[in-house]
Order: C-alpha cells, then sequence, then structure tokens
C-alpha cells in the first residue's frame, strides 16, 4: 500500500515536471503534429489508390475495396515507431541525470523509499506520458470509424497501437537506464538516441535468407516484434519480448541506482 | 538514539572514515566538528543511508542503518550541505511531495506542510519558486522539508553555510528550538556554532575522532595548557626571570604595555593551578601587580591544537586519551 503511494508520489512529481516544463508540451505537438501529416499524406495516398482500383473494377468488372487497415493505418503505425524513436530521448534523458546533477538523488535516497519505488515512479511517468500521446494521435484513427463508408476493423488497430506502446516502452525503459550513467541530460539523450538506433537496425537482418545468427540477432530488434502485431495478429510471444526487454531495462536501471550508491 | 561504532568507510584506496565510534542520547545537540575533508559529510551520509559503510556499525534509534535502511528513513531527517531542492515548484509543492514521499497520511499532510513553513519561517515565499529564492530561504526550505514528518533525529550537514549572521542566528535558534525534541546531529566547521548551539562536541579529523566532550569540559581541560595573562608594573627582564622561577610555569614572556605596565603571558603545566604562586612572585619581589587573568583557550584554540597534524605541536597537545575518556 505504501509502495504504491510512494510510486504514485514519484509519477506525479514527474508528470507535474513534464507539464511544468515546455517537454511534454513539445513532445505532443511534434507527435499529434507528424501523426496528422503522415495520416494526412496516407490518406491523399490512400484515395488516389482507391480511385484507380475502382476505376479498373469498372473497366474490368468485379470491383474491389482496399483496405482502410492494410493502406492507410498499418503505415502510419510504422511511421510512428520511427518517431517514437526521436521522442523517446526527450522524455527520459533527464529522468536520473538531472536528479543526479541537482543533487536531489540523495533527498529521495534518503527518503523512506525503496530503488525500485523510484525507478517504477520514473518509468510509468514517461509511459504514461507516452500513452497520452499515442491517444492523442489515434484521433485521427478514430474519425475513420466515424466517416468512412466501410470502417476499418478495430482490432488491427488495438493491437498495432498496443505494439507502438510496447515498443516506446522498451526505449523509455532502456532510456531510462541510460540517463542513470551520467549527470549530463544532453549526453544521456544522445547516448540514449544511438543505441536505440542501434537496436532499430538489428531487425534489418531480418529476412527469409539470413541464417540462424542473423535471424538470432534479428529477433532482438524491437520493430521485429511489431510487424505482426500492427497487422492485427497478436502473438504472445511478441508481447512477451517486449515485456521482458522492458523488465530488464528496469532492472538494468534499478541495478544502477543501486550501485551508485556503492561506488559513490 | 544514535550509536555508531568503529564506522569505516574507504572510497578505493582513501579512506575517508577511519574507525569512528560515539553514542548521541535522545534529545541531545551533538556538534561534529572538523576541517574540510575530515570525513564529517561521509559519516553523515552513512547515518541517512545514503552511503553503506566498509566497516563497523550504525543504529539509529535501534535499527541498524545497513540492514533496515526504511526503518532508519523513517526516521531520520536531513539535510545535504547544498539542499536538495526542485529549482522548478514552489516552495509548498515542493513541501507536499516531501511529505509524500516521508509517508505522512493524507489527511495531515496539509497540517504538517503548514507547521514545518511556519516553523522555518518560509511563509512569505510559500507560492514562489524555489530557482527564485535567495540562498538563506533555501536553507530554510531544505531545513522545513527535513522536520516534515517530525523525525526523531535530525542530522544537519553545515546548516548556515552561505548564510549572512541575521539569518546564521535564526537558524541556530530555530536548531536549539527542536533540540529537546528531536535528537540532532550538527556538521560545521564554525566553532561558535558548537559553543553556542551543542550539548556535545565530537572532533573529527582525517577521519578519526580526536575528542569527544561538552564544550564547557573541553575547554576546561585544555585550560591548564592555556595561558594566564599578568599586568604587572616593573622592568621587563627581572619580572620574566622571577616569574620563570615558579614551579610549573613552562613558558613567559613579557611585553611592554602603555604607561610603563607590562603585559606577561605565562604557560603553565596542564592541570596545575600556579595563579597564587605567580602573584607571591610578583609581590615579594617588589612588582605592582595590578592584574592576573586566566585566558584560556577557546575552542579555536583547541580545535587548531587537536586537528594540526604538525609533528612540532603534537606534544604541546593534550594526550587523546586523556581528552577523548
Amino acid at each position: 500500500m505504501t509502495a504504491l503511494r510512494n510510486v504514485a508520489a514519484i509519477f506525479e512529481k514527474e508528470w507535474r515536471h513534464y507539464f511544468g516544463s515546455p517537454i511534454a508540451y513539445v513532445a505532443l505537438f511534434v507527435w499529434t503534429m507528424l501523426f496528422g501529416v503522415f495520416f494526412y499524406f496516407a490518406f491523399t495516398f490512400f484515395l488516389e489508390q482507391s480511385m484507380r482500383v475502382s476505376q479498373q473494377g469498372m473497366e474490368f468488372g468485379g470491383g474491389m475495396k482496399l483496405s482502410l487497415n492494410e493502406y492507410l493505418i498499418r503505415p502510419i503505425f510504422h511511421n510512428m515507431a520511427v518517431v517514437a524513436l526521436f521522442v523517446a530521448p526527450m522524455l527520459t534523458m533527464r529522468l536520473f541525470a538531472e536528479e543526479k546533477r541537482q543533487g536531489t538523488m540523495e533527498l529521495l535516497s534518503t527518503a523512506p523509499l525503496t530503488d525500485w519505488q523510484i525507478v517504477l515512479g520514473k518509468f510509468l511517468a514517461a509511459a504514461g506520458l507516452y500513452a497520452l500521446m499515442i491517444l492523442a494521435g489515434l484521433v485521427n484513427v478514430v474519425l475513420l470509424f466515424f466517416y468512412a463508408s466501410s470502417p476499418p476493423e478495430w482490432k488491427p488497430v488495438v493491437s498495432g497501437a498496443a505494439a507502438l506502446f510496447l515498443l516506446g516502452c522498451c526505449f523509455l525503459a532502456l532510456g531510462a537506464f541510460v540517463s542513470t550513467l551520467t549527470r549530463n541530460q544532453i549526453v544521456a539523450g544522445i547516448l540514449s538516441f544511438c543505441l536505440f538506433l542501434g537496436i532499430w537496425t538489428l531487425s534489418w537482418l531480418d529476412n527469409p535468407m539470413a541464417g540462424p545468427v542473423a535471424s538470432a540477432v534479428a529477433y532482438l530488434g524491437v520493430t521485429t516484434h511489431m510487424e505482426d502485431m500492427v497487422k492485427g495478429v497478436l502473438d504472445l510471444k511478441d508481447v512477451f519480448f517486449y515485456l521482458s526487454f522492458i523488465g530488464f531495462s528496469l532492472f538494468l536501471t534499478h541495478q544502477s541506482v543501486e550501485s551508485q550508491r556503492w561506488r559513490a | 538514539m544514535i550509536e555508531v561504532e568503529n564506522l569505516t568507510k574507504r572510497y578505493g584506496r582513501h579512506t575517508a572514515v577511519d574507525g569512528v565510534s560515539f553514542r548521541v542520547e535522545k534529545g541531545e545537540i551533538l556538534g561534529f566538528l572538523g576541517p574540510n575533508g575530515a570525513g564529517k559529510t561521509t559519516t553523515m551520509r552513512i547515518l541517512t543511508c545514503y552511503l553503506p559503510p566498509t566497516e563497523g556499525t550504525a543504529r539509529v534509534a535501534g535499527h541498524d542503518v545497513f540492514k533496515a535502511p526504511l526503518e532508519v528513513k523513517k526516521r531520520v531527517g536531513y539535510i545535504p550541505e547544498t539542499p536538495p531542492l526542485y529549482p522548478d515548484m514552489a516552495v509548498r509543492d515542493f513541501l507536499d511531495f516531501c511529505a509524500k514521499i516521508k509517508g505522512v497520511p493524507g489527511k495531515e499532510r496539509k497540517a504538517r506542510v503548514d507547521e514545518a513553513i511556519e516553523k522555518t519561517r518560509v511563509g512569505d515565499v510559500r507560492d514562489k519558486l524555489i530557482a527564485k529564492l535567495s540562498k538563506g530561504y533555501r536553507q530554510r526550505v531544505g531545513l522545513a522539508q527535513a522536520i516534515l514528518n517530525n523525525p526523531e533525529v535530525l542530522i544537519l550537514d553545515e546548516p548556515t553555510a552561505g548564510l549572512d549572521p541575521k539569518q546564521i542566528i535564526e537558524t541556530r535558534e530555530l536548531i536549539r528550538g527542536l533540540g529537546g525534541d528531536h535528537t540532532i546531529v550538527l556538521s560545521t566547521h564554525i566553532l561558535p556554532e558548537v559553543e553556542m548551539t551543542c550539548g556535545r562536541v565530537v572532533i573529527i579529523n582525517k577521519g578519526r575522532v580526536v575528542a569527544e566532550d561538552t564544550p564547557g569540559n573541553l575547554t576546561r581541560r585544555l585550560r591548564g595548557a592555556g595561558a594566564l595573562r599578568l599586568e604587572v608594573r616593573g622592568e621587563e627582564s627581572p619580572v620574566e626571570e622571577a616569574l620563570r622561577a615558579v614551579p610549573g610555569v613552562l613558558a613567559v614572556k613579557a611585553r611592554a604595555a602603555h604607561d610603563g605596565l607590562l603585559t606577561v603571558e605565562v604557560e603553565a603545566e596542564p592541570g596545575r593551578d600556579v595563579r597564587a604562586d605567580l602573584a607571591w612572585a610578583v609581590v615579594t619581589r617588589g612588582f605592582g601587580l595590578l592584574g592576573l587573568q586566566q585566558v584560556g583557550m577557546s575552542l579555536e584554540e583547541i580545535f587548531l591544537h587537536l586537528t594540526t597534524t604538525d609533528a612540532a605541536a603534537a606534544p604541546a597537545a593534550v594526550p587523546e586519551a586523556e581528552v577523548s575518556a
């Protein structure tokens, strides 16, 4: 009970910081604007394509409809995953680095809190803001359900959003860990970004011709596990991969916070 | 309330705290005195569970800092040397956050925050951002944070550093007011502060305890080694000679003052009262004795005595065992 209250106190403090400074607004602005832009372009492209398809259908008979899920929503989720790569360091770089620089880590460490409560409170705050960003972006998609003549399927939208959320959380958890390594936010930000990019590229190794080593390495790439979920296939092994990635990163964060006291 | 036994902290090869032991009773204000880098902050950080000790044990209110850190943290209020504050928070919000993480129950929180604001007199800045506060106010907000959950033990690392004289006096009064209800450990390198606020002093140097006693006792014990000052009418060298002949006198130094008077500084053997003999010596030789005064060592001199590791000065210092007995 007290544990929950402590996590909530840290969470609230971090949110206060996000919204008391430009960070939350910049992140929300960049995210929703890009979501809108991608949505607009994907939408125009979709309209052109469906016009062409229906023309062909009239000429050759047997008209077919393009799927909104496949041609509109899925590419947006992929694009937003790239945006998450850029936005995540913004949310995590200061989490621990700033506390260390300000000396406020000493306040948290001498309060009756455990290191896990601090780590979880901070991670959940970042994940919460990120979830809010995803929800704000999804407004575009929700409009489709109201105005499209044949509305998209909702299940792939939900599983795609979940994939985007889990992918982002991997970055956030890893970013939190990087932030414990330095007192300098900028260093933490740049390091996290490079690390995310490195992990991202692992999935490029994923192709049908890949040997066993390449496939194993590709398996660690965070985007590899997004593919099926965005298509609407919710495979437990993908969810499990993301959760263990997040769990392991948070474990590293915790160990790092704890060990700093031994080395201090 | 606080029991520290044989506490040692090593950073790599450097030993910051070396076998320190002391006890603090309930309601006592203990001054922790030492030059910069003596190990004060490290000891305090161990007491607040911020750092683990390399060897030895420390118990606060019966709980071991290493084995039951949460129990200790609940009972300790701490201000590090630079108070840890979030510059982008308003004073009240900051204190509210601190109350939450210190486990102050929701119903009492507002009352406790108000009480701490009142006690530390930060009421007129309660809605200001901490970034905009002066050093003095920040220090007080730090203190407010430490007393929020009414802890049994307060650990204050140089609470008056960087304050102006008026603020220093206010802070000392505040600390003295908190003693009794709270057990306080206060570190400083300002000596008058210790004399004014603390019931007992632990002097630490290079990680070791070199003396432990009340400020009064420390001064008294060392008084024997301190100087006596005489005002004498007479010639310089015969007076010096006469006083040197008195048994128990170690050194005599006469200086000509105004109106043909001499000021004579006499250093006597520790613990031996030579005042009557000195007076007798002066008067029987026909000099005029106008004044005889015990100068005594100030805490400052004792401190220098104990913390100067100059080999030449060492024999002059009172043996360690005698002081810390």
